[in-house]
């Protein structure tokens, strides 16, 4: 009895799904599209009828009704109010029915502030001159990697030998997202955006599909403690290797990609049983201090007879600036910071919610640090976690970083709802599946064509407000945090942010 | 033969020592005096290549390795194998912690004995099927979240009133076959594997790759033969998946 109300687990649904009947045509339409069996078809009544328990307010089935006639709202929660209590009634209680820990995915969706906000952006007026990027050149080019601490010029050239650099004509990235949290047609459509805009995405660690060696020169492979899928020719094939620390969704456990997900292709591209769950292991299990880092940095760089720049991803923690400070000193020639407001294909929900630092703070303590002790020099940082608009993206580069990743926008991009469904591997749009019959909802000449309007657009806009402060190229705009005014922060975030108040 | 004096060479001018003696086209190559230099073989691609080290190599000796044959005349340090792909190492001596970190393909086989975290998040698919034969006893945490291959455990040093293996013995396994030669005591086994008898086909495969280690160190097959091989399996393939539910 599949629609049979279950006294013994019930907690109420988070939504409720509202279809006009006299617009419904019996198409049946959203009842193909729900991957989450929130909508069934009675032959004998001719209806079509939801079960708002399972409803995951994707918003699927919405978006596809020809009719218009369905309306997805937000259950309010119908208890007595009880302000301390509010939102911990329900996950109490599937906790003691389950007998389990929920896994969520996304970011962290709690109330926390978000600095970007509070902060305001500068612009010229009278004593020097804005700049017209649509008209005026504007250089948004920009290289990743360790810089020397100073370079020879003669007649002939540069006598200074760089190490290998990562080249970027826009300074944004696609985070890291597997394959296996994500599905085939989305990879493509990741890797096809970044060939054309001249950037990278992020192989994530669930190794490479055969058929994506083709986008070599704008990938950047990840090295995560699972080590799913590492082997000489995945790490010839990246144009850069990541090594995963730390996550910002999940600081200080591993990867884990639920079983459901683990079908026959993410079975052999990770080489583990079908249908068991991937898991990283918490720490890489050869890497227990900086010295073992610069180990592995090390191996690395020896197996690609250091060619490539090595980045360490790390999530932010409490000792964030420290610990960027020995990876610098460990040898790696980028730094990935990831915020606590990160997304995950798959987290436990304690540890999503309440562990780690915001971007923003990190950043600026980091890039702060590193100054500090002279060596800002040999790494890039690159901000990830949370980047939500390209306003974010030059604020972030004002604090200091030289690039941003992003994850979850491009997922938006493409048409992303950000349910939070991800680790159940039923995405109705698509996207965080391995199920075929979803996956092929993402069609990636036109999911490629909308990650490029992104990014086109958000150059656009970054080209503008770097235009209005009197900036022609980003390298200005890096940790420029005179261009940066803080509203709403008390005297202390101003101060670790390194920003002034608003007036002063 | 080429052959390289180590000897107060760093790591990584005898790395690049070595690429460029292969780039030379030398096959046998044999290094001298080696003391603890890192990343001896790592990344190497060549199915051809032999390296034979005197001394003890550092760590990471072979790691992303595909293809060669590496024996060390010697103890090795940390982290062999890490990641490797394809080839062989073999160790006529002991071997540290982490031996064959998450390795993918071919073969190591180990004289004596093994620290902590040996073979752990080893994985196979299909042809691929990593294979380390250890002749004597292990550290903790053997086999840890071991995803697929084949352990061998031969216990060869054991001594008397001592266990073969350390504590936390296969925890979080989920694939591959363990196998030990002459019994697991379990109360060291953790709560995700189980022991059971080794099929006739696995048998084979223990006979065959015992032949090769006792070929290679010069020991008697049939006594080693001659004492019941256990293998140690996962009960599940999904041993946490009953600790969470999908939220939120």
């Amino acid at each position: 009895m599949k629609w049979m109300k279950n006294l013994k687990s019930y907690v109420p649904p988070s939504f409720v799904v509202e279809r006009d009947d006299y617009r419904c045509i019996r198409c049946k339409a959203c009842v193909e599209q729900c991957s989450f069996d929130a909508t069934f078809y009675d032959d004998e009544e001719d209806r079509v009828w939801t079960w708002n328990a399972n409803c995951v307010g994707c918003n699927r089935c919405a978006a596809i009704c020809p009719t218009d006639a369905i309306t997805v709202k937000r259950a309010e929660p119908s208890y007595r109010y009880n302000h301390n209590w509010n939102g911990h009634v329900d996950s109490l209680k599937k906790r003691a029915i389950y007998g389990g820990t929920p896994v969520v995915s996304m970011g962290n969706d709690k109330p926390y502030p978000i600095y970007w906000d509070n902060m305001l952006l500068n612009a010229s007026q009278v004593t020097n001159p804005s700049i017209d990027p649509l008209r005026e050149p504007m250089e948004l080019k920009t290289f990743l990697g360790r810089k020397p601490d100073s370079i020879h010029v003669d007649d002939s050239g540069l006598k200074t030998r760089l190490t290998p650099q990562l080249e970027l004509d826009i300074p944004i990235m696609f985070a890291a997202m597997s394959y296996g949290a994500l599905s085939y047609n989305v990879i493509e459509s990741l890797g096809r955006a970044a060939k054309e805009m001249g950037t990278y995405y992020n192989s994530g660690e669930g190794g490479l599909n055969k058929d994506h060696y083709k986008f070599k020169g704008n990938i950047i492979v990840q090295v995560a403690s699972g080590r799913f899928g590492v082997h000489k020719d995945y790490l010839d094939v990246g144009s850069a290797i990541e090594i995963k620390i730390g996550q910002g969704a999940k600081p200080g456990i591993g990867g884990h990609l639920p079983g459901e997900k683990v079908s026959e292709t993410i079975s052999e591209t990770r080489m583990m049983p079908k249908g068991s769950d991937a898991i990283s292991p918490a720490p890489h299990h050869d890497v227990y201090s900086i010295e073992d880092l610069r180990q592995l940095i090390y191996a690395l760089k020896e197996s690609t007879e250091y060619k490539k720049p090595v980045a360490v991803k790390i999530a932010c923690v409490h000792n964030v600036a420290a610990i960027a400070s020995g990876i610098a000193r460990a040898g790696a020639d980028i730094i990935v910071l990831d915020g606590f407001k990160g997304g995950t294909g798959a987290s436990p929900q304690v540890i999503r919610d309440n562990i780690g630092l915001p971007l923003e703070v990190s950043l600026a303590v980091v890039d702060e640090r590193l100054r500090q002790e002279g060596i800002r020099q040999y790494v890039s940082l690159v901000a990830s976690g949370g980047i939500r608009n390209s306003m974010d993206v030059v604020k972030a580069i004002a604090l200091g970083a030289d690039a941003v990743y992003i994850g979850t926008a491009a997922l938006i991009a493409i048409g992303c709802t950000m349910c939070q469904q991800c680790h159940t591997g039923k995405c109705a749009w698509g996207i965080s599946t391995q199920d075929p019959h979803l996956s092929k909802r993402v069609n990636p000449d036109m999911a490629s064509k909308r990650l490029i309007n992104l990014l086109e657009v958000w150059a656009l806009e970054i080209k503008e407000t770097m235009g209005a402060m009197g900036i022609n190229s980003i390298e200005s705009l890096k940790g420029n945090r005179l261009n940066l005014r803080g509203v709403g922060l008390n005297d202390k975030e101003l101060e670790i942010l390194g920003i002034l108040p608003a007036g002063e | 033969m080429y052959e390289i004096d180590a000897r107060d060479v760093h790591y990584r001018e005898l790395n690049a020592k070595i690429r460029k003696a292969i780039k030379e086209h030398n096959r046998d190559i044999v290094l001298h005096n080696v003391c603890g230099q890192y990343y001896i073989g790592c990344g190497l691609n060549d199915k051809n290549i032999k390296i034979t080290i005197n001394g003890v190599p550092g760590n990471d000796l072979g790691a992303f390795m595909n293809g060669p044959t590496i024996v060390v005349n010697d103890d090795v340090q940390d982290g062999i194998g890490n990641t490797m792909n394809g080839g062989k190492i073999v160790v006529y001596g002991n071997a540290g912690d982490v031996v064959a970190y998450s390795m993918r393909g071919g073969k190591i086989f180990i004289e004596k004995d093994v620290s902590y975290r040996a073979c752990i998040h080893m994985k196979a698919y299909k042809e691929m099927n990593p294979t380390v034969v250890i002749g004597g006893c292990s550290g903790a945490f053997m086999g840890e979240y071991m995803a697929g291959g084949t352990l061998i455990l031969l216990g060869l040093t054991k001594k008397e009133g001592k266990p073969l293996t350390g504590v936390y013995l296969a925890t979080g396994m989920h694939g591959g076959k363990i196998f030990v030669r002459g019994g697991v005591d379990e109360k060291l086994l953790w709560k995700e594997a189980v022991v059971v008898s080794p099929t006739k086909e696995e048998l084979g495969k223990i006979e065959n790759e015992v032949k090769e280690f006792c070929n290679l160190f010069k020991i008697d097959y049939n006594e080693v033969m001659n004492e019941e091989f256990v293998k140690v399996v996962p009960k599940s393939t999904r041993p946490y998946g009953h600790l969470y539910f999908p939220g939120p």
